[in-house]
């Protein structure tokens, strides 16, 4: 790593993630301004584990493209790289060449013929096995300690990249990086520190910045914000001139989707921001100064995604006066006759373990707990039906079985049986797996470049954007 | 006695990671921070038995100088489970929401 650091340093961060909608001329703003390096994440956890077990995006291709035609068309026209993380969505290996897909379409379709690294950070089951077995995996709150049927059970299983890897890639003289599972924080605080900026300022501007706009006054009004890191600190401004950060909105972000907002665990270290004060100065940005870099062994997050069990759906719309006078009643009573049509419909040793829930949209589907004595009666509730067990086939036949009485169960014993209202036909739907996030651990490495690789792709050798590299 | 929201300009509940949900509380003053900031509606144990969490793990952080109180506990199931309702927690601020304090 460079030391010999004189001068500030500036990172575009063009958007929260990427294909969220780059803002063309906030690039060229950025970059007029003096920016030289733009840095972004391309998804997270938070959408669930469905994305890192599929090794799909959760983003739509042509949003991706898009964006990533904006950054690319900067990059060729001014030579400052790309750094993205966590390549569509989850970071796996199958997401990144998703990602690395795009690139190489949009280099084609432009005749650019940039330096392209891809960062690997997907791990074999047996890896993590072995790691485990020699005692350097530990659990974080509030998991225990890791068990092989626990790694066994995760279809794929990455370690979050902390900001050497990208060094290196910068180093060596990448235009465009495309990472797998990265710390969001690591993406941004990579090119900074690359250049021999202090540590401290450099993560607490990329957690900052992690979700571009987030941090400033108007989180809606725009996409992307400007870092200046420099030897003391660093500033935000959000890359639209009728926006601003200001010290609540930039030391809010530290609270955003964070169990602590003061310290903040990353790779070889724990950012600590207790002392960081934060300045208005000229009329748009904030200044920080005060954040602390302590240096800690250097570990590595897990995180695997499992595929388990499949479940089936039905919905119907209720307006049904006796159902909307006791919605409690009307729903203990119903899954209760669902489990036994189930039982008596398939066979026990057919049926293993299976589950069934309803959910009363408009009541209270979102926490399942009753509602108040005395709470007002809708005008009319949705209740979904879920089913789940080993296969899909089973958790449709269990829908298949409990469909006469979804349909009309009635309330009150003895009426004549109500019709709900089905909104579909077939009225069920096979909804696939549920995914489900397995590791809540941190490895603990000597060498941060034990676990990943970086590849290379050179498209001015292996031909593509050929007639630009010719010229 | 009022409720929590009414002297609150703004709670948020949100997924921190897959294990865990974080709540945001921010007071509409100072005054109203440092009047109910520690009330017992906001203790750790008032906190636990509102959202079924082992009290041992729950995180309670004031920020005086923003006016807030950040809590956070451990899911009892992972995001994603069989029974998920709430997929990124979002909605789990409501009924916090709604106790009573003073």
């Amino acid at each position: 790593m460079k030391t010999n650091f004189d001068s500030a340093i500036k990172v575009i961060v063009p958007c929260g993630s990427l294909g969220a909608g780059v803002v063309e001329e906030e690039i060229a703003y950025g970059l007029q301004l003096g920016a030289q390096a733009i840095a972004t994440d391309a998804g997270s956890t938070d959408s669930g584990a469905a994305y890192l077990a599929l090794g799909k995006s959760k983003n739509n291709r042509g949003a991706v493209k898009r964006d990533l035609t904006i950054l690319m068309k900067a990059q060729a026209a001014s030579g400052v790289p790309i750094i993205v993380g966590t390549a569509g969505q989850a970071g796996g290996d199958l997401n990144l060449a998703w990602t690395r897909d795009i690139v190489l379409e949009v280099a084609g379709e432009l005749n650019m013929a940039p330096k392209v690294a891809l960062i690997h950070c997907e791990q074999e089951r047996e890896t993590i096995k072995k790691l485990n077995a020699e005692g350097r995996i530990s659990p974080l709150a509030p998991s225990s300690v890791l068990d092989d049927a626990t790694v066994d059970s995760c279809v794929h299983i990455v370690a979050a990249l902390g900001v050497e890897p990208f060094v290196t890639a910068l180093e060596a003289g990448a235009d465009i990086i495309l990472a797998g599972r990265a710390t969001d924080t690591a993406v941004i605080a990579a090119f900074p520190i690359w250049k021999g900026a202090p540590w401290g300022p450099s993560w607490h501007a990329g957690k900052t910045a992690e979700c571009g706009l987030q941090c400033a006054a108007n989180p809606t009004a725009g996409s992307g914000v400007l870092l200046t890191i420099d030897q003391d600190g660093f500033e935000v401004e959000p890359l639209t001139t009728h926006n601003r950060c200001t010290p609540n909105s930039v030391s809010g972000h530290m609270l955003y989707e964070n169990s602590d907002p003061f310290r903040l665990t990353e790779p070889g270290g724990v950012l600590d921001v207790r002392n960081a004060e934060y300045k208005m100065v000229r009329e748009r940005a904030v200044r920080v100064t005060g954040s602390v870099w302590e240096p800690k062994p250097y570990t590595m997050k897990l995180e695997g995604a499992a595929a388990g069990l499949y479940q089936t759906i039905m919905l119907v719309g209720i307006q049904d006066p006796d159902v909307l006078a006791d919605i409690d009643g009307f729903h203990d009573r119903l899954l209760e006759a669902l489990y036994e049509r189930t039982r008596q419909c398939i066979p026990a040793e057919e049926l293993g373990e299976f589950h069934i829930s309803l959910r009363m949209y408009g009541w209270n589907a979102v926490t399942g707990l009753r509602p108040a004595p005395g709470t007002a009666t809708p005008p009319e509730v949705g209740m979904l039906f879920v089913s789940t067990a080993a296969t899909q086939e089973l958790a449709n036949a269990i829908a298949h079985a409990c469909n006469p009485y979804f349909f009309h169960y009635p309330s009150i014993m003895g009426k004549e049986l109500p019709s709900y209202g089905f909104a579909f036909s077939p009225a069920d739907i096979p909804r696939g797996q549920v995914y489900e996030f397995k590791l809540n651990h941190v490895v603990k490495m000597e060498d941060p470049f034990e676990l990943i690789s970086i590849e290379w792709l050179d498209l001015a050798e292996t031909g593509a954007g050929k007639e630009k590299s010719n010229a | 006695m009022p409720k929590l929201k009414d002297v609150c300009r703004y709670i948020r509940s949100k997924q921190a990671g897959p294990f865990w949900i974080t709540f945001d509380i921010y007071f509409d003053s100072r005054e109203s921070f440092d009047r109910y900031h520690d009330d017992k509606a906001l203790s750790v144990e008032s906190f636990a038995k509102l959202y079924g969490a082992d009290p041992a793990l729950v995180k309670r952080i004031p920020v005086p100088q923003l006016e807030m109180i950040k809590i956070s506990y451990p899911r009892s199931t992972p995001q994603g489970g069989i029974i998920e309702r709430d997929m990124h927690a979002g909605q789990q601020y409501v009924r916090l929401s709604n106790v009573s304090v003073g």
